[in-house]
Parts: structure tokens; C-alpha cells; sequence
């Protein structure tokens, strides 16, 4: 009975083990090699949804040419490549808003120093179904549908049709930068920091579903960025009050500064980069990079 | 060896030689055997381990949200802005959320699966039962992801044009889903208990004159049910706990929902949409964890109250 009980000791405290052991693995691990001699080893890259196209692109193009280096890319939203960031498990977090100063101070705790980048301008673009007979909003007409105090489509001089107002999901840096910008009412003189989001506006988990919903439903609105603009949706003009003119999107409007929602893309690092992050940020901040981001759609820096 | 020279001094040899054998074997046999069952053991032990694990984890990572919202404002609020200044985390939205999608799949799901388990088992000729119910089965191998696709790109439409709504994304757009997705458990495990229940039941019902159906309603059914309650409640549980179809379909709206054609947000979706940008320890990331214990306790109360049925059920059939 003895060695019984002994044995079911020893079986027990194995298991144990076993769990600590996998446990422990999952928790170590994640971080990837930035010691590049010759323009070698890993880049992880992982943010917004906004950004990933452009670098998926640039990602190509830098592997054509550095046959050794190894870039992954990734774009569940903002938030998410800021956290990573945050936490040490990513090299690079895309984020189409700037880092706030809590995740800033989140990070230096952590031992990570946050190193920011703007790797080109995007022009928020608002966007509605081809049929719809609404051409232009003021940012106000916007707040006042993002915050469901507008609900149809005839109060804005459309058709008499409910308003289905899509946003991305909290991960989303579009989402904050929407709020932040046209929900608040950012920098105009009817600014209110306490406005939020109506509980009615549905939040997706891909801009990619967005615009197709837009591309589907006469109701539907939805602001994606300059790069998911199509034929299959129509962008709105944007006016700042209901005095200034209607301006589009596009990289004209957005360069010369008369598009009133145009945003940075950045990239942060933990400090400043090396190695083959370095040449590979280089790379997408040079002219020939700078060309691609104009084919993918958005603002180049110059 | 003692053994083996004392029966040799006994006579026969090729006794000796085959008890001999058989000895050696039935050791090899209880080493064989006493491995096995350590090895049982272990699984066994693993099992409650992670259970633990999962249990621990989740309290302690989502209890200290109540430091920050006392529970009965995280139980009974409306709002959620997890990412404003100051943050505010209420979650009743997603409860009813969680709790319409999880009706109407099972509202849908429940009669349509044991009407057709108890036409494969009662009713079908051999053959039809032998292709169908492969078929069926193969309903549950479709991946969520797929679902959620086929949600979106044929569902969501033809629910938008024929309850005339603003949009397609609502939450009996997801259940409908679900309820599809549960369809193959349902099916396949009560049409297995009402094969299971004897024909002697059958023989005795028609012998008493009853029709096909009064012998299904009244003979079958009762006595497999608690194969069948089983089986709604491995339904019921993959409605409450699918994720990505419900993030894709249901519509994300943050209002308590109050009809299940308006857009929604499950429980669930809520914490896969959030988990991604919550810093590891913040708040946020608190309050999906609280999510994510809720949503255990929901389940757990399912399963005991689904035993309790089931004990009261077979008590009233023995007698």
C-alpha cells in the first residue's frame, strides 16, 4: 500500500511537471534576431490593418533583394502591434495613430523605449454605397452619425433609408484616430472630448469586411483608409465646417493639405533601429520606396 | 526459479517447461499492465491539471478588473469603451447578446436536429440512413472561418432583404449559422440513443395498437432522452462558445440588443476583438479575462443544470 501511495506521488508531481513544462515554453520565446551581418536574419512585423499593405509591398520587394532576410508581416490593428511592441514580441509595430502617453509610459516600465517613424500619410476616406445619393458631409453631419444622433439617410439630404454606420473594432488605430478626429470633432471650434461612438455603430474585425459591406448595402457607411478606396464604393467629399468647400480624398488633396482627415503611418521600434531593420526601414523611407507607396494608394512623405 | 526446480522434482517436464512460460509471461503481462495504467493515470491527472490551470488563470488574471468596476457595474452596465479615457467595462450587452444568438441557434436547431435523428433512426430505410448520416457528420468538419464566409457572403444578404432590415450583420443572422453548426452534434448523437433504446419497446408499443408516431413520441423519445438532452446540451454549448462566425456576422453593434435582428456582439466576439490590443495586465485585458470567467460559469451552470434534469428524467423513467 505504501509504494502505492508513493508511486501515485510520483505520477502526480510528473504531471505536474508536464503542465510547468508547457507552460513555460509557451510563455519564453517570440523574440527574433536583429543581428544582421551582411543583411541577414528575421524582421517581425505587426500593426495595423491600415498600414499592412504598404508592408506587404515594401516586405517583397526587400527580400528580392536581400535574399537573407526573413520578414513577416501581420495587421490585426494598431493596438495590437503597439502591445506587442509593448510586451518585446514584435520588431516593428505598425500603427496608423500616434502611441498614447499611458502606452508610452506602459513601455518604458517594461524596459522597451519607443522609437517612432512616419513612414508615409494616409487619407482617412469616408465611404458609402455608389447608388447613395449623399456626395458630401461636414465633420459635424459625421460626429453627429457616428454618435447616432442622426440615424437616416434623409436628414443628410439622401434618401429616406436608416443609416448603418460601420467602424472598425477597438484594436483598429483607424478606430481611435476616427474618434479622436471626427466623433470629437478634433481642433474645431465644436470640439467635445466626452463624445463616443453610438452603441448602434457595428464594429468589424477587418476593413476588408467593411468595404465589402459598404459594396453590398445602399445604408451602410465606413472609413477606410485611402488604399481600400475601389470602384465598388464611392469616398466622400469631407467638409471641415459647413462654410468651407468639399474636398476628396486623394494624394493631392492629402499633400497639399486641404483634406481635413489626413494621418501619419508609423512605424516604432524599441530605440533607434540597426542591423537589417534598419536597412530595411531605409529602404521603405527612400525614393524607390517612397514610389510604391504611391502604387499601394496612400501619401508619400514628400 | 524455486518454483520451476521444485516441479521438475516433481515429474513432467514439459509441465515444468509450459508453467514455466506462463509464468514469465503473466510477469511481462502485469509490467505491460502496470505500465497502461500509469500511463492512464497521467492523462487522467493532465486533464484535471490544465483544468486548474484554465480556473487559476482566469481568476487571477480577471478578478482585480472589480478593483477598478465593482461587479454589479460590470454585471448590469451598458456601456463598454475599453480604450477611452477613463476606461468603462459593462457587459450586459454581450450577456444578451450571447444569450439571443445562443436561443435562436437552439430554437432552430433543436427541433429540426431530433426530427431528423428520429427519422434516420425510426423511420429511414437502411440505406438512406448508411449515406445521410456521413453526410451530416461532415456538416461539423466545415471550419468556422468557413461558416462565418458563408455568412456573410449568402446569409447576411438574403436576411437583409427578407426581414427588411438596414442591414444583414444582426444577431439571428449569426444563429442561423450556429444553429447549423450544432445541427451535425444534435443529430448524431440522439439518433445513436434512439437506436440504442430495444425493439422490444417498439414490438410492445404496436403491439398495444399505437400508430408510428404515438410510438416515437411516446416509446422512443422518453426513453433515449437522456442520449437526446445530452446531445441539445453539446449543442447549446457549441453555440455559447463559437467565436469567429459570431465576430464575422453578428455585427459588433455595443447597444443591448432588443430584438435578435439587430446587430449584436457575443460574449465571445467580445473578448477575440479586444484581446489583441489589451496590454498584458492592464485593464482591458483584465476585463476580457472577467469575460472569459462569466462565460465559464455559464457553461458550468449549463452542465450541472442539464444533470440535474437528466437524474430527475431517468428516476421518472425507472418507475
Amino acid at each position: 500500500m505504501h509504494s502505492r501511495l508513493k508511486r501515485k506521488w510520483l505520477v502526480l508531481s510528473l504531471a505536474y511537471l508536464l503542465a510547468a513544462a508547457i507552460t513555460l515554453a509557451g510563455c519564453s520565446g517570440g523574440t527574433s534576431g536583429t543581428n544582421g551581418d551582411e543583411l541577414s536574419g528575421s524582421i517581425k512585423i505587426i500593426g495595423s490593418n491600415t498600414v499592412t499593405p504598404l508592408t506587404s509591398v515594401w516586405a517583397e520587394e526587400f527580400m528580392k533583394m536581400h535574399p537573407g532576410a526573413r520578414i513577416s508581416v501581420s495587421g490585426p490593428g494598431s493596438g495590437v502591434g503597439i502591445a506587442a511592441l509593448i510586451d518585446g514580441t514584435t520588431d516593428i509595430g505598425q500603427a496608423s495613430r500616434k502611441m498614447k502617453a499611458k502606452e508610452i509610459e506602459q513601455a518604458e516600465a517594461n524596459g522597451v523605449y519607443p522609437y517612432e517613424i512616419q513612414v508615409a500619410t494616409d487619407a482617412l476616406s469616408v465611404v458609402v454605397h455608389p447608388d447613395n445619393p449623399v456626395s458630401e458631409l461636414t465633420i459635424a453631419q459625421l460626429s453627429a452619425i457616428y454618435t447616432n444622433r442622426i440615424t437616416n439617410w434623409k436628414d443628410v439630404g439622401g434618401n429616406d433609408a436608416p443609416i448603418v454606420a460601420l467602424s472598425r473594432d477597438t484594436n483598429s488605430g483607424t478606430h481611435v484616430f476616427f474618434k479622436e478626429h471626427i466623433v470629437q470633432m478634433k481642433g474645431l471650434p465644436t470640439e467635445d472630448k466626452s463624445l463616443e461612438y453610438g452603441s448602434k455603430v457595428l464594429l468589424l474585425p477587418s476593413t476588408q469586411e467593411g468595404a465589402s459591406e459598404v459594396a453590398r448595402n445602399p445604408n451602410a457607411i465606413f472609413y477606410p483608409g485611402l488604399g481600400y478606396v475601389t470602384e465598388a464604393v464611392k469616398p466622400l467629399g469631407i467638409k471641415k465646417t459647413a462654410k468651407d468647400e468639399a474636398v476628396l480624398p486623394s494624394v493631392e488633396t492629402a499633400l497639399d493639405g486641404t483634406y481635413p482627415v489626413a494621418r501619419p503611418l508609423l512605424y516604432y521600434t524599441d530605440g533607434e533601429p540597426n542591423g537589417v531593420i534598419k536597412a530595411f526601414i531605409d529602404y521603405s523611407l527612400s525614393a524607390e520606396g517612397q514610389q510604391k507607396v504611391t502604387e499601394v494608394g496612400y501619401v508619400p512623405l514628400k | 526459479m524455486e518454483g520451476s526446480i521444485a516441479t521438475i522434482m516433481k515429474g513432467s517436464v514439459s509441465a515444468t517447461i509450459a508453467e514455466d512460460l506462463e509464468k514469465s509471461l503473466r510477469r511481462r503481462w502485469r509490467l505491460g499492465e502496470k505500465f497502461i495504467e500509469g500511463w492512464i493515470l497521467l492523462a487522467g491527472l493532465l486533464a484535471i491539471v490544465v483544468l486548474l490551470g484554465i480556473v487559476t488563470l482566469l481568476l487571477k488574471e480577471g478578478l482585480p478588473i472589480f478593483f477598478h468596476t465593482p461587479p454589479w457595474e460590470f454585471f448590469f452596465g451598458t456601456k463598454w469603451y475599453p480604450v477611452s479615457d477613463p476606461p468603462t467595462f459593462g457587459i450586459m450587452p454581450f450577456f444578451i447578446s450571447t444569450l439571443m444568438i445562443t436561443a435562436v441557434a437552439t430554437a432552430i436547431a433543436v427541433p429540426v436536429g431530433i426530427g431528423c435523428a428520429a427519422y434516420l433512426a425510426e423511420l429511414a430505410p437502411a440505406k438512406v440512413r448508411e449515406t445521410v448520416k456521413p453526410i451530416i457528420e461532415m456538416l461539423a468538419g466545415i471550419p468556422s472561418v468557413m461558416m462565418g464566409l458563408i455568412g456573410l457572403m449568402l446569409l447576411s444578404p438574403l436576411v437583409q432583404s427578407l426581414f427588411n432590415l438596414p442591414t444583414g450583420l444582426t444577431g439571428l443572422t449569426a444563429g442561423i449559422m450556429l444553429s447549423l453548426m450544432s445541427l451535425p452534434i444534435i443529430v448524431s448523437v440522439s439518433e445513436d440513443a434512439l437506436r440504442a433504446v430495444p425493439d422490444e419497446f417498439r414490438e410492445a408499443s404496436y403491439a398495444l395498437g399505437a400508430t408510428k408516431w404515438e410510438t416515437i413520441r411516446h416509446v422512443c423519445i422518453p426513453a433515449a432522452i437522456s442520449g437526446i438532452a445530452a446531445a441539445v446540451m453539446l449543442g447549446v454549448g457549441r453555440a455559447i462558445g463559437e467565436t469567429m462566425t459570431v465576430l464575422m456576422i453578428a455585427g459588433g453593434a455595443l447597444a443591448v440588443p432588443h430584438s435578435p435582428t439587430e446587430p449584436m456582439m457575443s460574449m465571445t466576439a467580445a473578448i477575440a476583438s479586444g484581446i489583441g490590443n489589451a496590454v498584458r495586465g492592464g485593464l482591458q485585458y483584465q476585463a476580457l479575462f472577467a469575460i472569459g470567467l462569466i462565460l465559464f460559469v455559464m457553461t458550468l451552470a449549463v452542465n450541472l443544470i442539464a444533470d440535474r434534469v437528466l437524474a430527475r428524467q431517468k428516476r421518472k423513467f425507472a418507475r
